[in-house]
């Protein structure tokens, strides 16, 4: 019988996420910011551009699938949080998962990319076909080494529950996948690298080469949506990061503490590594990613 | 006009023939229009508040003023603390600076340009040069009243103005949004047809439809 | 420079000298030598770079002086080559061949002064000025002040007060 209370609850989930994904972005920015000794953006700032973009009062629309490209990308984000354990045996906070559900986060990872692709592409900005391209042969590269590590780990669990997945590395901190699949994670945090969307991996925005890539004809309201989406997409692969190799969150606090730790992964990368051209990272991927992930699931 | 931009009649690779003119097909060519603050005042208020701290300038610098705009991202000046930031596409700025000197030539893109940002826009003027021409009074090739082409919220003097008088400029216009008076794009869309019969004037080969966003 | 005139000399006939700098220096020469000239001196005297191709216009005398500043990178000297053309109905030959980098100042030229570069590519497209219908702007008969004021409107000025005038009328209005 399904459990109508699981709605709201997974809204707070949502909700919570929502906010802190907005301080994060903030907050790292700001740590970015620091590390150039200014003082950046205030730590609310998101806020007040969400308001600003929504607040806007003319926007135009370049064809059906421009609507749908912002809609698709945040149902992406908003899917995988709604669908995935956010904490570990907590009844509120588990969401509508299932027993299948890893499989349906992997495809919720791709999903808005997708969409993003087909609205960037009707609005017939050439930059934007160029990013999209890009975007594209770059996402599916770095899904390859994700997707063997997910194998790896549901193989060695015996399980495509996350939740599952999760109880199974509980009691200590060896019992993570970190350290007993290192092969697994490595692979993964690779292609975790891939998908942020920061250097080195960042040719798909590229701001000073193609100004700014997939959202340049993007604005107002849209923007607005992509925007939630930018704070709400990586907190929930985070999440699934956590869950799947560093052993879960069983609580906000933790939960709070780990994703901010793995993005913090992606940005020491990116502030320390130049961009990547496309044909370099998937070769980098093809080299270096793609053996990780064959060598976890030999290890399994 | 270049002769890309003519109307003509065009064979396909199947013999088809069919007529392409690039004015109408590529651009929209409807007039802009007035959007009036429609909310309740304590929402307009909200968002007039969120617009003056979140001001995203257009990275378009048409004259040698835009020097003066790179200092204010690095440490010493630091704009992003007053939520400035720089976007790279018209789209999604709110901001125009107009930096200095304004060519003829440059006039027809930063026309295009601010006829694509989304109400409500803003503009400033910097320099001499944007308010009576500066040193190029005489200039054959230069406007000399920005004010004429498209609706100037503020004017920084100054040849050039430094920095801090680019961040005080800000603060200005924070008060002109907050109190509701930012509103160059429904005076640009009440006088287009002055601002465009103006705008005619200069530009010599007028190869783009009047509006086009 | 000196050796390098009368080394010239020998085999082009070469018009004044002017030696600006121990590194500089200007000759003029007779436009049918230009070409043969050029590309001696930038196959077998070094001069490999081109500056610059710019024009002076000297209404009085009706000529355009065309220069061509030419640069040897390893003995680090440049050299002007000067070439009068009439200014009536002005055209030249291009050297777009031997400097590809030409064609552009040849394009400026040709918007700015009216001087004609036949067979130079894209000569005829707008440079800088978009739909210009005047004379070229950089020829002196072009009055750029008489343009400005028909073209663009100007900002009234503001109301001036000559101080010890004004100062005056403030603290002794009944002009004691």
């Amino acid at each position: 019988m399904f459990e109508w209370m699981k709605i709201p609850y997974a809204l707070l989930t949502l909700f919570i996420v929502v906010n802190y994904g907005l301080l994060m972005t903030a907050l790292i920015a700001k740590i970015g910011a620091r590390v150039g000794r200014r003082h950046g953006i205030p730590i609310y700032q998101n806020y007040i551009d969400l308001i600003k973009n929504y607040g806007l009062r003319s926007s135009i629309t370049h064809g059906f699938m421009f609507y749908l490209g912002p809609v698709f990308r945040l149902t992406g984000g908003v899917g995988l949080i709604l669908f995935v354990p956010i904490i570990y045996g907590s009844e509120v906070f588990s969401n509508f998962s299932f027993a299948g559900d890893l499989i349906l986060a992997l495809y919720f990872i791709f999903f808005g990319t997708l969409g993003m692709a087909l609205g960037a592409g009707e609005s017939g900005h050439p930059y934007a076909a160029i990013g999209i391209s890009r975007g594209l042969s770059q996402v599916t590269m770095a899904e390859l080494p994700l997707a063997m590590a997910v194998f790896a780990v549901a193989l060695q669990y015996q399980t495509l529950s996350i939740t599952d997945i999760v109880a199974a590395q509980q009691g200590g901190i060896l019992n993570w996948t970190l350290f007993t699949n290192p092969f697994a994670v490595a692979a993964a945090m690779m292609s975790f690298l891939g998908s942020m969307m920061r250097p080195p991996f960042d040719v798909v925005l590229a701001p000073q080469e193609i100004p700014i890539g997939p959202p340049t004809e993007y604005h107002s309201s849209y923007l607005a949506l992509m925007q939630t989406n930018r704070v709400i997409f990586p907190i929930a692969k985070i999440a699934i990061f956590m869950s799947l190799f560093f052993g879960g969150a069983a609580s906000w606090p933790v939960f709070f503490l780990k994703v901010f730790l793995i993005y913090m992964v992606s940005v020491f990368v990116g502030v320390v590594f130049p961009r990547f051209r496309v044909e370099q990272s998937i070769r980098w991927f093809l080299i270096w990613a793609v053996p990780m992930g064959v060598l976890g699931l030999v290890w399994v | 006009m270049k002769d890309e931009l003519k109307k003509r009649i065009i064979t396909g690779p199947d013999g088809f023939e069919f007529e392409v003119d690039p004015l109408n097909d590529y651009y929209c060519d409807a007039p802009p229009k007035v959007h009036p603050p429609a909310y309740v005042k304590i929402v307009e208020d909200l968002f007039n508040w969120a617009r003056s701290e979140s001001i995203w300038i257009l990275g378009f610098g048409t004259g040698c003023g835009a020097i003066e705009m790179r200092p204010l991202m690095t440490p010493r000046f630091d704009a992003y603390r007053y939520g400035v930031q720089w976007r790279p596409t018209p789209r999604q700025s709110n901001l125009f600076i107009i930096s200095g000197y304004l060519s003829v030539k440059t006039l027809k893109r930063v026309i295009r340009s601010y006829e694509q940002m989304q109400s409500p826009k803003y503009v400033i003027g910097l320099g001499s040069c944007t308010i009576n021409g500066g040193m190029y009074w005489d200039s054959y090739n230069t406007i000399k009243k920005l004010d004429e082409y498209l609706p100037v919220d503020l004017y920084i003097a100054g040849c050039m103005p430094r920095p801090e008088a680019l961040l005080k400029g800000f603060e200005d216009l924070k008060k002109i949004i907050r109190a509701g008076e930012g509103e160059g794009a429904n005076i640009y869309a009440k006088n287009f047809d002055w601002y465009k019969a103006n705008q005619k004037k200069v530009i010599q080969d007028w190869d783009m439809p009047d509006y086009n966003w | 420079m000196r050796t390098l005139y009368a080394e010239l000399n020998k085999r082009f006939p070469l018009g004044e000298l002017t030696v600006q700098r121990e590194d500089l220096g200007f000759i003029t020469v007779e436009r049918e030598h230009l070409r043969a000239l050029l590309l001696h001196l930038r196959d077998l005297e070094g001069f490999t770079h081109l500056v610059l191709l710019t024009a002076v216009d000297w209404m009085e005398e009706g000529i355009f002086q065309l220069t061509y500043l030419l640069s040897d990178r390893k003995k680090r000297r440049d050299l002007g080559l000067r070439v009068m053309i009439a200014r009536d109905g002005a055209s030249m030959e291009t050297v777009h061949d031997v400097w590809p980098t030409a064609a552009t100042y040849q394009r400026e030229l040709c918007e700015m002064f009216g001087i004609d570069f036949p067979d130079s590519p894209g000569v005829h497209d707008p440079f800088i000025l978009e739909g210009w219908t005047d004379i070229p702007p950089y020829r002196r008969e072009f009055d750029t002040k008489k343009y400005a004021d028909e073209t663009f409107t100007h900002r009234a000025g503001r109301e001036t007060n000559d101080p010890a005038e004004y100062m005056k009328k403030q603290l002794y209005p009944d002009g004691a």
